[in-house]
């Protein structure tokens, strides 16, 4: 339903633009510019000097080594088989400020580094009504970086980096102070985070494939009511985070293979009023974080295969965690505290073994889902190395049977004796 | 010393004790994994027999053997053959008939069945802790002639190991939680053959975790080339240590 909403919600946006672009197109009477050793016009700068609001600039196969190309027009680059454009490691390559234009089928490739100032691909400042679409974009420091633009779209491009380290290297995608931004079908690959929002607002990303990346897959800064949806985000230093935000729907998206010392699939901090629907964390060190964290429903998600599916801090409270189902991680749950304000509800735990007298597929007896082990790690870490010794397993049957360590009201009273089909 | 295993080894074959030992691993191992839909917790339960059910096992019914054989080792005595190669070949035969009896009843089951490279490493592990174990019964059994007390020396050992070893451990954790513990523990972990099989399958199984917190100790020692030598060479100690000591008291002692 969510998903449909979305969809529809893109689909609008795109036939906006679409309309935008025909009604300019009309009124104008737009000359098509082609760019080319064959053609009149050899250089991209010089085709954008002369090209008049609504034009379009078809650049030819080719290697364009023009340093910093700045537009101001809204007017059309469209890049034919490879068009490429080279910053030499010194430029930032094109550099926009205008309202409906689009970028499309160009590759991009070795913009400069300065640690003065944030050089991209392709910077837009002050803009909006644009689309920025199958572009291929290789080694750039930032590849596409958006500030203070409003209802537009960065679809289906294709951004590889080679990162060093984290101060050193750039964002994918990188939004500040925005609203109405589509991120939609975009594969960024390694890169500092793979996409940045920080006050961003109302904006939705979707589909994107986001791996490999130093930091995070996709980094939520003070940017409320947004959505991202069906997102794959894998191998990164943590999959997404989500930080001092509100109103974030989270649904349908893949995190796994997040691992290390600080790893996680989703890390949440200082966030709240926002869903968790529909998600699958599989083989991460730690599925979700919590810190922090207020009013969150996390529902029907999938955690398999993780370290610790849930690390919920004692600083979270009301945050509702139902219908998920747990399975073949190593530990269900940590806490850092024994305070517990958040409810746990009808989950399938694959640890549980209550029984079901009256078979309505809940257990009857509560399940327990912080183990005692789980918390003398948390005091002493070194204890992991006794990780399913036949002590460990005694001391933990020994907690279950009479509770002393662990918190009496951690616990889940409805444990489903069946997993959900998800 | 060849015609000495292969008879230990139809011998014990013959008997009902290792029979019903591979059937019991093979119900298990079946069961497990038929009635389980889930791979993950059926490993878990395979887990648990190969650290727990298959060190005991291998320790009493060696330790048992060789009282039940000691008239036999008797008339091995008389003949002229040398002590050592007497105790190497008894070793032998105790040893491979139980690797036979664990991998039929276990190891080809759980490879067919899970096939994953959890599953390897506990079909390894469960060799290892059988050879380590049946070495350790020989010690124990050619220490003392009182065949309560052999038997009783062995389960103490598999107490030790399976139990008390980690508790003291544990113990000790809290002691000196204080201290940078990280090297000691691996090393005291390495010390233990359960402990260790124990840590070469958690690396498979649960690598998720480890990869964070201090299982990334483990995950850069035993990942590693070089971690997997050592692994198995201390695994190899652990065979080969009581079972020198074993011969050079046998080769002392009054019969």
């Amino acid at each position: 339903m969510e998903r449909a909403s979305a969809k529809t919600k893109i689909i609008l946006t795109r036939t906006l633009f679409f309309l935008l672009f025909v009604y300019s197109f009309g009124f104008a009477s737009a000359k098509i510019i082609h760019v080319g050793n064959s053609y009149p016009f050899k250089s991209i700068k010089k085709a954008v000097a002369i090209a008049q609001a609504g034009d379009s600039i078809i650049i030819q196969k080719g290697i364009y080594k023009e340093g910093n190309i700045v537009i101001s027009k809204s007017i059309s680059l469209v890049g034919e088989h490879e068009a490429i454009l080279d910053g030499e490691h010194k430029f930032e390559i094109l550099t926009i400020s205008a309202n409906n234009f689009l970028v499309s089928g160009i590759t991009f490739q070795n913009s400069g580094y300065s640690s003065m100032n944030d050089f991209a691909s392709i910077k837009v400042i002050d803009a909006s009504a644009f689309i920025i679409e199958n572009n291929n974009i290789n080694n750039a420091h930032f590849a596409i970086h958006v500030s203070n633009s409003h209802h537009f779209t960065i679809e289906n491009n294709l951004i590889k980096g080679y990162p060093g380290e984290e101060q050193s290297t750039g964002n994918g995608i990188h939004l500040w102070k925005c609203n109405n931004a589509t991120i939609l079908s975009n594969h960024i690959y390694g890169h500092r985070d793979g996409i940045y929002f920080e006050f961003v607002t109302q904006s939705t990303v979707a589909s994107n494939m986001s791996e490999k990346n130093i930091r995070y897959g996709l980094h939520f800064m003070f940017s409320n009511n947004d959505y991202y949806t069906g997102n794959t985000f894998s191998d990164n230093g943590a999959g997404v985070a989500v930080m001092f935000s509100q109103h974030i729907q989270m649904t349908q998206n893949k995190f796994q293979f997040n691992r290390g010392g600080s790893a996680y699939g989703l890390l949440l901090k200082e966030i709240s009023d926002g869903a968790i629907l529909e998600n699958t964390f599989s083989n991460n060190t730690i599925g979700i974080y919590m810190e922090g964290t207020n009013r969150i429903l996390v529902k029907k998600n999938k955690f398999q295969s993780n370290g610790f599916a849930l690390r919920v801090q004692a600083s979270c409270s009301d945050n509702t965690i139902e219908n998920n189902n747990f399975i073949a991680n190593t530990f269900d749950i940590a806490t850092n505290g024994s305070l517990v304000l958040n409810t746990f509800n009808g989950n399938y735990w694959d640890k549980y073994r209550g029984y079901d007298l009256n078979h309505d597929g809940k257990g009857d007896v509560p399940f327990h889902p912080l183990s005692m082990y789980a918390m003398i790690i948390e005091q002493n870490p070194v204890a992991f190395l006794f990780l399913r010794s036949f002590m460990v397993i005694l001391l933990d049957e020994t907690e279950k049977t009479i509770p002393s360590i662990t918190p009496e009201n951690f616990r889940d009273d409805t444990p489903y004796m069946k997993p959900f089909q998800l | 010393m060849i015609k000495l295993v292969k008879y230990v080894i139809i011998d014990i074959l013959r008997s009902k004790v290792i029979f019903a030992y591979t059937l019991f691993l093979l119900a298990t191992s079946l069961s497990i994994f038929s009635l389980e839909d889930n791979p993950a917790k059926g490993l878990l339960s395979m887990l648990n027999i190969i650290l727990i059910i298959v060190p005991l096992v291998s320790l009493i019914f060696s330790t048992i053997y060789m009282y039940n054989a000691s008239e036999f080792i008797h008339l091995l005595v008389s003949q002229p053959l040398k002590r050592t190669q007497i105790l190497i070949g008894l070793y032998a035969g105790i040893c491979i008939s139980l690797l036979i009896a664990f991998t039929v009843g276990a190891a080809v089951p759980v490879l067919l069945l899970e096939g994953s490279a959890t599953a390897y490493i506990m079909s390894f592990a469960g060799l290892a802790l059988t050879s380590v174990f049946v070495s350790l019964a020989i010690l124990s059994s050619v220490i003392t002639r009182d065949k309560a007390k052999g038997i009783g020396m062995a389960l103490l050992m598999w107490l030790y190991f399976s139990l008390l070893y980690d508790g003291l451990l544990l113990l000790l954790m809290f002691q000196f939680s204080d201290y940078p513990l990280e090297k000691p523990m691996l090393v005291f972990c390495a010390l233990n053959p359960v402990d260790l099989a124990r840590v070469l399958i958690l690396l498979k199984m649960d690598i998720s975790a480890l990869m964070g917190y201090t299982g990334a100790i483990f995950n850069q020692f035993f990942g590693t080339n070089a971690g997997i030598i050592s692994a198995a060479s201390i695994m190899l100690l652990w065979i080969i240590l009581p079972l020198l000591i074993a011969v050079k008291k046998f080769n002392k002692k009054d019969l």
